[in-house]
C-alpha cells in the first residue's frame, strides 16, 4: 500500500475493521500497553506521523501570515520611479487591467518615503522598517513576483491558505498534517498562533475543510488558557483529573470488549492524548528555561515586540516538541490610511521576533527542517488612497504583484525571485502564483501536490486545485 | 466583461497583426467532405459531436456548428482571421488550445480549414446523426423501478418489506441477520433518531413493562408525535441548507431573522409537511397562487447563501456567486447531483453541460431577498396597539437629534457621489458603506421618503445615524451626540413589542436580468443567451407559461418522472438511521458517486415514498420499525472479515451523536435542558478568547440568560466566521455549502470539551443534585445504579459497580482532605448532603457523561 492509498484508508472510521480484522481487543491491548507499538498507534491515531513520497529537508513549516497585505514597496521592494510619479495620476493605458478596491483608477501616486538598505552577501535591498530581516538576508529568499486573483480580504485569505476561493475546503495546514501526520506525541499537529486583531479569514483560515476535523488548526493562546477547555474544572486537581480519566478508560473497555466497536478503542486514545496535552501544553508557555539572550533576541520583554515575540519563541517551541504545521497570524497590515504610521507599528511589533525566529532555528540546528514562510493575502498600490483630506494616504489592495520570503526546510537563501515592473504594477519575470507557492511548499516536505488528493463529492480535490508549478529556483 | 471586450475587440479588430501569426489559407478551393470533416471527424467530434458539445458546440451539424458554442459564434463564414475556430486550433489564445490533447493542428490543416471558411463554410447538407436515444446509461438517472420484495427462506424474520430485500441479500451471503437489539438499547436507539434525546428512566421501564406485541411500535408514535422530532429533523435539513445565523465573510454580521425560517422548518417536520410540498414551498413558495405568509417563509431556504459586505467588493460579483450557490444547492439536495461542477466546464462525468447549468441558474437570478413581517401566534395585537406610541416616541426623539434636518441633505449628496464616483472620496467611501451594510440602498434612495415603506424609511434613518461620521468625521458626530441617539433608538425599540420577520426570495418585476453562460465561470465573461430549463438527460418539465418559472422547476423537482428526488431523499433517510446511505455517497448519484448496496430496496423505498404522497413520518416508521433496523449493533467478528464495512446491514451500527445531541444529552440527563420548541438562536457560554479571534474583534457574544442557556444545540446561534467551539469539535458543518453527511470523528479536543467546558461541568454539578435529590438517603449501589439508569439506560454491571464504587470513595476521601476543592467543583449547598459527598457525585457524574456510550446512539 502506497502513502496515499494508506492516507486515504486511514482517514476512513471504516479503516479500524479493515485493517486489525475486527480484533477490537488488540487495539485495546495496545492502548494498555502504550507507547512503541506502531502500527496500533497509527490504527487509533490519525495523526500517526507518516512517510512522505519522497525524502525532503522540510519536516515542520512555520507560516508568518501578515493578514490584510503589506506594502511590499515600502518594505521589500523598492521602487524609486514611485517618487518621480508622486502626485501624479497614471496613465490609463497603464491601470486599465487593474482591480481596485476603493480608489480610482486615476488615483495619484504615492511615493515611497522609506529608505532601502543592502544586505547581505547578495546585496539585497530592504526598506529601514525591516532591519532585522535584513540581518537575515543571507538566508531568506525573497520572492518579488509573488501573485493572485483575489483582491478582497477573505476571498484572498482563501486562496492563500485553501487554494480557492470556493468555501468549505482544508487549509494548508490540514492538508499537510493529513499527510504527514504529526511527530507530536503531546501537542495538535497544527497549531494556529495569532497577534494583533482577528482575521479576516477568522477560523477558515485554519478550518479542515471536507478533512476529518482531527486536521483542523488547533488555536493556541499565548495568555490565559492556550488551548480551549485544556484547564482542570475548578475543584479538579491533576491527580483528580487521572483518576477520573483512569475511571473513563475502564469504563470504555467495558463497553469496547461488549460491543466489539473500535471507535471506543479511538476515543480510548483520544483521552490518553489529551491528559497528555494538559501536562505538556502550559509547559509551552513556560519561558523560564530559556537564557536572557534568547529571550532578548526575540524581544520577549520589550512591549512593543512582546506579543509576536512570545508567539515566535512558542513556534521555535513547538516545532522543537514535533508540531508539523504551525501558523502564526498578525494582524492587520490593511493599510488603507496613514501607510508609514502605520507600517511602522506592525514593523517595530514584528521584524525583530521574525529575525529572531530564523537566528534562532539556524543556531539550534532546526532551520534546515524547518520551511519559515511571510506572506500575506496580496501586496498594495503603487497609488495612495487618500479618503480624507486631513488624514495621511494608504494603499490599496494589488493582487497583481507583490512580496513574500521563505527560509530553512531546503530553501536557497540569500537570493532574490522575481522582477516587477518599475512601478510595482505587475511582473516582469518569473511569476509565482499562489498555487505554485503551496506546491513548492508541499514539496519542500516531500509532498507532491498533485497526489496528496482527498475524494468528496465524486472528485479528488487538492490544496492547489488544477494548478501549482513547483518553483524550483527556490529550492537549494 | 466591461473590462475585457474592448480587449477582445482590439485584438479581433487588428486582423492584419492576426493573420500574420496564422498559417496561409490554402490556395486551392476546397471540399468539405475531403478536406475538412473528415478532420472535424476525426478531432473535434469526440467532444463536439453528436454525444457530447462540450462549451456547447457541437461541430457535426451544420446549423449548430455555424451558431457557435457557450462563448457565441467560432466560424465566420468569409473571414477565416476573425474566426476563432481557427485562434483556438492555431493556438492564438491563452491558455486554451484546440484539439487539447493528442497533436496539433499542422499548418497545412489550419490553412485548409481556414481556406473553407473564407470560400463561404459552405457544409454538404446532410441530417446530422441524431443524440444516441437509447434510455441513459447511468443507473440513477433511469426511471425508479417498481420491484417487488423478494422471497425469503426464513419467513419469519422479516417484519416489512425492507427486511426481506435486506435477508434476500443476506440469505445469498449465507449470513444470518443479528438477533433485535435488547429492549434497552432499542429504545434508547430509536429515542436519539426520532427526537435526539435518551429516553426518560421511566419511560425506559415503562417499555420493559410492556409485553404487547406492538410496544415497540407505540414509543415509535409516541416519539412521531413528539414536537421534538422537529427539532431533530430539523437539524438533518438544516445541514443540507447551509443554515448559519451570520452572514459569513469579513464582516460576518448576524442575521437577526435567520431563525424564523428554522422555526418554519421544524414545524413542517412536526406537521409532516408531504416532501412535495416542503419542497415546492421552499423553491418558489412566493410563486404559489393565493401563497400565504407561512408558504413564502419556506424561500427562506434560499437566503442561507453568505453575504459578503467587505468594503469595496463589487456587489454584483457576490450577487451572481450567490445565485450560482442557489443553483449548485438544488442540484445537490434535490438531485444529488455535484452540479456546482458544471459552472465553469461543462460536467465531467455527468451529462449535465455548462448551459445547462446556466439554465438552473436562470431559475434564480432575478429573484430578489426581502424581509417580511412574519409574527408568530400572539405577536400582532400587542404590537398593533402600541405601534402609535412607538412611532411617536421615535419621531420624536430623531426631531431632538435634529435628524429630519440633516437627512435630506446627506441623502442628496449620497446621490451625487453615487452619480460622480471618484469627485469626492469621503463620499465615495460612505456610499460604498451604504450600498454594503443597507439592503436595497439604492432603491430606497431613489424612493422619495413619503413613498417609502415604514421598514425602508427607518432603515434609511438607522444607517445615517449610525454612519453618518463617514462624512462629517467623528468630531462632529460626537457633538450632534449621534452615538447616543442611537443607543436611545435600541432603546425604545427594545421596549415596545415587534413583529418577528422572515427573510424570503420573491420574483422582482422591477429587475428583469437575462442570463448568460459565464465563460470559465466568470460572470464578468458573458456568453450565449440562456433561459430558465432543465437538464436534458432528466425528465421534461410541464411549464405553465412562456418561461418557465421557479415554480415550475418546483414541481418539476417533485414530480413523479423524476428519477432522482424520491431515490436522494429516501437514501437520506436511511443513512440517518443506519449511519450509512444505501447510496454511501449520499451527495452522489452521479457517475463518480458509489453504486447502491441494495439497488432494489432504494427504488422500492423511493416508489412507497411517492406513492404515500411523499410524506415523511410514515417513511420514518416503516424504517425504524423494520426488523433491520432493530437489529443488535454488536460487532461480528465472524462476519468482519467479508462485509467490514456492514454494507449488507447483518447488524445495526454504533453512532457518535451529531454535536448538538452531545450537548443536549448532557443537559437533558441533568434536567437542566429548557425544551421549549422553535423561536429564537441562543448564546450559550463560550470560552474567553474565541470571539476575540473574530475580525477586528467585531463578533459579539452575549451570553443568553435564564432558560435560553440551556436550550436545545439546533438553537445555538451559529455565527459562521466563529462558530461555536463545541459544534465544530465534534463535526457539526461549517454552513457553507450543503452538508450531505457528517464526519464523526474522534479527536483529544473533544475529549477535553466534555472533561472541562464549564458546560458540561455544569451539567455534572446538576447531575448530581438530580441523584441525590430523587434517591434521597439511599446507598452507594441504589444511586449509582439510578445513576446509569439515567445516562446510559441501563444498569451497571458487577465490576462496573465496583470500578465506579472505588472511585466514588477515592474522591471522598481527596474531598475530606480538601473540603475547599469540594466547595469549588459543588459550590451550593444541598439539602441533605455535604458539599463534599455532592463534590464526589459531581466527579462521577462528570465521569458517565465522557463515556463513549453516552454519546453514542447504539
Amino acid at each position: 500500500m502506497n502513502c496515499i492509498d494508506y492516507i486515504r484508508t486511514e482517514t476512513r472510521r471504516d479503516f479500524f475493521r479493515t485493517s486489525l480484522g475486527g480484533v477490537g481487543m488488540m487495539a485495546l491491548a495496545h492502548v494498555m500497553a502504550q507507547e512503541g507499538r506502531t502500527a496500533d498507534v497509527a490504527a487509533a491515531d490519525p495523526l500517526a506521523p507518516r512517510e512522505p513520497h519522497f525524502a525532503a529537508k522540510a519536516k515542520s513549516v512555520i507560516f508568518l501570515f501578515q493578514e490584510g497585505g503589506p506594502s511590499q514597496v515600502d518594505l521589500y521592494d523598492p521602487k524609486p520611479a514611485l517618487q518621480k510619479w508622486h502626485g501624479k495620476p497614471l496613465p490609463a493605458s497603464m491601470t486599465k487591467d487593474l482591480n481596485f478596491v476603493f480608489i480610482k483608477p486615476d488615483a495619484k501616486v504615492l511615493g515611497s518615503e522609506r529608505k532601502f538598505v543592502r544586505y547581505g552577501a547578495a546585496g539585497i535591498e530592504f526598506s529601514d522598517y525591516v532591519p532585522h530581516m535584513g540581518s537575515c538576508a543571507d538566508d531568506i529568499c525573497l520572492v518579488r513576483s509573488m501573485y493572485t486573483e483575489a483582491f478582497n480580504h477573505h476571498p484572498g485569505q482563501a486562496l492563500l491558505f485553501s487554494g480557492t476561493t470556493q468555501f468549505g475546503r482544508p487549509t494548508v495546514g490540514a492538508w499537510v498534517t493529513y499527510g504527514l501526520g504529526s511527530e507530536s506525541r503531546e501537542l495538535p499537529g497544527f497549531v494556529v498562533l495569532s497577534s494583533g486583531r482577528g482575521t479576516s479569514g477568522g477560523s477558515m483560515n485554519w478550518a479542515s475543510g471536507f478533512l476529518p476535523s482531527t486536521h483542523q488548526g488547533v488555536v493556541f493562546r499565548s495568555g490565559g488558557e492556550p488551548i480551549l477547555y485544556l484547564p482542570d474544572p475548578p475543584g479538579i486537581t491533576r491527580e483528580s483529573q487521572r483518576a477520573r480519566i483512569d475511571l473513563i478508560r475502564k469504563l470504555n473497555s467495558e463497553r469496547l470488549q461488549e460491543t466489539g466497536d473500535p471507535a471506543i478503542a479511538a476515543r480510548m486514545h483520544s483521552y490518553e492524548l489529551a491528559f497528555r496535552m494538559q501536562m505538556a501544553a502550559p509547559g509551552l508557555l513556560d519561558f523560564s528555561k530559556e537564557t536572557a539572550a534568547t529571550l532578548e533576541l526575540y524581544g520577549v520583554n520589550k512591549e512593543q515586540t512582546h506579543p509576536y515575540a512570545v508567539n515566535c519563541l512558542l513556534a521555535r517551541r513547538m516545532v522543537e516538541a514535533g508540531v508539523r504545521f504551525v501558523m502564526l497570524a498578525h494582524a492587520s497590515w490593511d493599510d488603507h490610511q496613514e501607510l508609514n504610521k502605520k507600517l511602522k507599528k506592525n514593523c517595530d511589533a514584528t521584524d525583530q521576533p521574525a529575525a529572531a525566529l530564523i537566528k534562532d532555528l539556524k543556531q539550534r540546528g532546526l532551520l534546515d527542517s524547518t520551511l519559515v514562510i511571510w506572506a500575506g493575502e496580496f501586496g498594495r498600490t503603487p497609488m495612495g488612497q487618500l479618503e480624507r483630506v486631513d488624514e495621511d494616504p494608504g494603499r490599496d489592495h494589488h493582487p497583481n504583484c507583490f512580496s513574500v520570503w521563505l527560509a530553512g526546510g531546503g530553501v536557497k537563501g540569500g537570493q532574490v525571485i522575481g522582477k516587477t515592473d518599475e512601478l510595482g504594477i505587475n511582473v516582469l519575470e518569473d511569476k509565482v502564483h499562489i498555487h505554485d507557492l503551496q506546491a513548492t511548499l508541499l514539496h519542500s516536505l516531500g509532498i507532491d501536490h498533485t497526489r496528496l488528493t482527498y475524494r468528496h463529492m465524486g472528485r479528488d480535490f487538492r490544496l492547489t486545485d488544477v494548478g501549482g508549478q513547483i518553483v524550483r529556483k527556490m529550492l537549494a | 466583461m466591461r473590462r475585457l471586450l474592448p480587449l477582445l475587440l482590439a485584438a479581433l479588430a487588428s486582423d492584419a497583426a492576426i493573420t500574420s501569426k496564422l498559417p496561409p489559407a490554402a490556395r486551392s478551393l476546397v471540399d468539405f467532405e475531403r478536406d475538412v470533416e473528415p478532420l472535424f471527424r476525426s478531432r473535434c467530434h469526440g467532444c463536439h459531436g453528436a454525444k457530447t458539445q462540450m462549451s456547447g458546440l457541437r461541430l457535426d451539424d451544420a446549423a449548430a456548428a455555424l451558431r457557435g458554442g457557450n462563448s457565441g459564434a467560432v466560424i465566420k463564414p468569409g473571414n477565416s482571421a476573425a474566426s476563432r475556430l481557427i485562434h483556438l486550433v492555431a493556438g492564438l489564445e491563452e491558455k486554451v488550445v484546440m484539439p487539447p490533447a493528442g497533436t496539433r493542428l499542422s499548418p497545412l490543416e489550419i490553412g485548409l480549414l481556414r481556406a473553407w471558411i473564407d470560400q463561404g463554410a459552405k457544409w454538404l447538407a446532410r441530417k446530422a446523426e441524431t443524440a444516441d436515444p437509447q434510455r441513459p446509461a447511468h443507473w440513477a438517472f433511469r426511471p425508479i423501478g417498481r420491484p417487488g420484495p423478494p422471497r425469503t427462506r426464513n419467513e419469519a424474520w422479516p417484519r416489512n418489506p425492507i427486511d426481506r430485500f435486506v435477508l434476500a441479500r443476506l440469505e445469498l451471503e449465507g449470513i444470518d441477520p443479528s438477533p433485535e437489539a435488547d429492549k434497552r438499547a432499542l429504545i434508547r436507539r430509536v429515542y436519539f433518531d426520532l427526537i435526539g434525546l435518551p429516553p426518560p428512566p421511566h419511560e425506559v421501564d415503562r417499555f420493559l413493562a410492556d409485553n404487547r406485541p406492538d410496544a415497540y411500535e407505540r414509543v415509535v408514535d409516541g416519539l412521531l408525535a413528539s414536537s421534538h422530532y422537529g427539532e431533530r429533523w430539523a437539524r438533518f435539513w438544516l445541514d443540507l441548507a447551509r443554515y448559519a445565523d451570520s452572514d459569513g465573510y469579513e464582516k460576518d454580521y448576524v442575521r437577526p431573522h435567520a431563525w424564523r425560517w428554522r422555526h418554519w422548518v421544524i414545524d413542517s417536520f412536526n406537521a409532516d409537511k408531504p416532501f412535495d410540498q416542503f419542497t415546492i414551498e421552499q423553491i418558489a413558495g412566493d410563486l404559489l397562487p393565493g401563497a400565504t405568509i407561512e408558504q413564502i417563509i419556506g424561500t427562506g431556504f434560499h437566503r442561507n447563501t453568505l453575504t459578503n459586505r467587505e468594503g469595496g467588493i463589487d456587489i454584483e460579483q457576490f450577487r451572481n456567486e450567490q445565485v450560482v450557490d442557489r443553483a449548485a444547492t438544488v442540484g445537490t439536495v434535490w438531485l444529488g447531483i455535484t452540479a456546482g461542477c458544471a459552472q465553469c466546464h461543462d460536467h465531467k462525468y455527468d451529462p449535465l453541460t455548462q448551459k445547462e447549468f446556466y439554465q438552473l441558474f436562470a431559475f434564480f437570478n432575478n429573484a430578489d431577498e426581502y424581509n417580511i413581517d412574519a409574527p408568530l401566534a400572539g405577536e400582532m395585537g400587542p404590537y398593533l396597539q402600541n405601534l402609535p406610541e412607538y412611532r411617536r416616541n421615535r419621531d420624536e426623539l430623531l426631531k431632538q437629534y435634529k435628524v429630519p434636518d440633516l437627512q435630506p441633505n446627506w441623502e442628496l449628496r449620497m446621490k451625487e457621489a453615487r452619480a460622480n464616483p471618484g469627485k469626492w472620496t469621503d463620499w465615495d467611501h460612505a456610499y460604498d458603506a451604504l450600498q454594503k451594510y443597507l439592503d436595497h440602498a439604492d432603491r430606497i434612495l431613489d424612493t422619495p421618503p413619503e413613498k417609502r415603506s415604514r421598514k425602508w424609511a427607518d432603515a434609511m434613518t438607522d444607517h445615517f445615524v449610525i454612519n453618518y461620521h463617514r462624512v462629517i468625521g467623528k468630531e462632529l458626530w460626537k457633538e450632534l451626540k449621534f452615538v447616543e441617539l442611537r443607543a436611545k433608538l435600541n432603546e425604545l425599540r427594545e421596549r415596545y413589542p415587534a413583529l418577528s420577520e422572515a427573510p424570503i426570495i420573491v420574483e422582482d418585476p422591477a429587475v428583469r436580468r437575462s442570463t448568460h453562460v459565464h465563460i470559465r465561470g466568470d460572470w464578468r465573461r458573458k456568453g450565449i443567451a440562456v433561459h430558465p430549463g432543465v437538464p436534458a438527460f432528466l425528465h421534461p418539465m410541464m411549464a405553465a407559461g412562456a418561461e418557465p418559472t421557479r415554480l415550475d422547476l418546483a414541481r418539476w423537482l417533485v414530480s413523479s418522472g423524476n428519477p432522482l428526488t424520491a431515490r436522494v431523499t429516501v437514501n437520506r433517510f436511511w443513512q440517518e438511521f443506519f449511519g450509512r446511505g444505501i447510496v454511501r455517497t449520499s451527495e452522489d448519484f452521479g457517475a463518480q458517486g458509489e453504486k447502491p448496496s441494495h439497488p432494489e430496496l432504494l427504488d422500492w423505498l423511493a416508489g412507497q415514498f411517492i406513492d404515500s404522497g411523499s410524506r415523511i413520518k410514515p417513511m420514518h416508521r416503516l424504517m425504524v420499525t423494520s426488523a433491520t433496523y432493530r437489529q443488535s449493533s454488536l460487532a461480528r467478528p465472524e462476519i468482519d472479515g467479508r462485509d467490514p464495512n456492514n454494507t449488507l446491514l447483518a447488524r445495526q451500527a454504533r453512532l457518535r451523536l451529531p454535536a448538538e445531541l452531545v450537548r443536549d444529552a448532557a443537559l437533558q440527563v441533568s434536567e437542566l435542558l429548557a425544551p421549549d420548541v422553535g423561536g429564537r438562536s441562543i448564546r450559550p457560554p463560550i470560552p474567553n478568547g474565541v470571539v476575540e479571534l473574530s475580525y477586528g474583534g467585531s463578533v459579539k457574544w452575549p451570553v443568553s440568560n435564564g432558560r435560553d442557556r440551556y436550550r436545545r444545540g439546533i438553537y445555538i446561534l451559529f455565527q459562521r466566521t466563529v462558530p461555536y467551539p463545541m459544534l465544530m469539535n465534534f463535526d457539526a458543518p461549517d454552513a457553507n455549502l450543503p452538508a450531505c453527511r457528517r464526519e464523526r470523528s474522534n479527536t483529544p479536543l473533544q475529549a477535553l470539551n466534555l472533561l472541562n467546558d464549564s458546560v458540561y461541568v455544569e451539567a455534572a454539578q446538576a447531575l448530581a443534585s438530580r441523584i441525590l435529590r430523587d434517591k434521597p438517603g439511599a446507598d452507594f449501589g441504589k444511586r449509582a445504579a439510578y445513576l446509569f439508569e439515567v445516562c446510559l439506560s441501563r444498569r451497571p454491571s458487577p465490576r462496573e459497580r465496583e470500578w465506579v464504587q472505588e472511585y466514588f470513595e477515592s474522591r471522598l476521601k481527596a474531598f475530606e482532605r480538601n473540603p475547599e476543592q469540594a466547595s469549588q467543583l459543588f459550590p451550593v449547598t444541598l439539602e441533605g448532603a455535604s458539599n463534599v459527598e455532592a463534590a464526589a457525585w459531581t466527579a462521577l457524574s462528570s465521569s458517565i457523561l465522557n463515556l463513549d456510550e453516552f454519546i453514542t446512539r447504539e
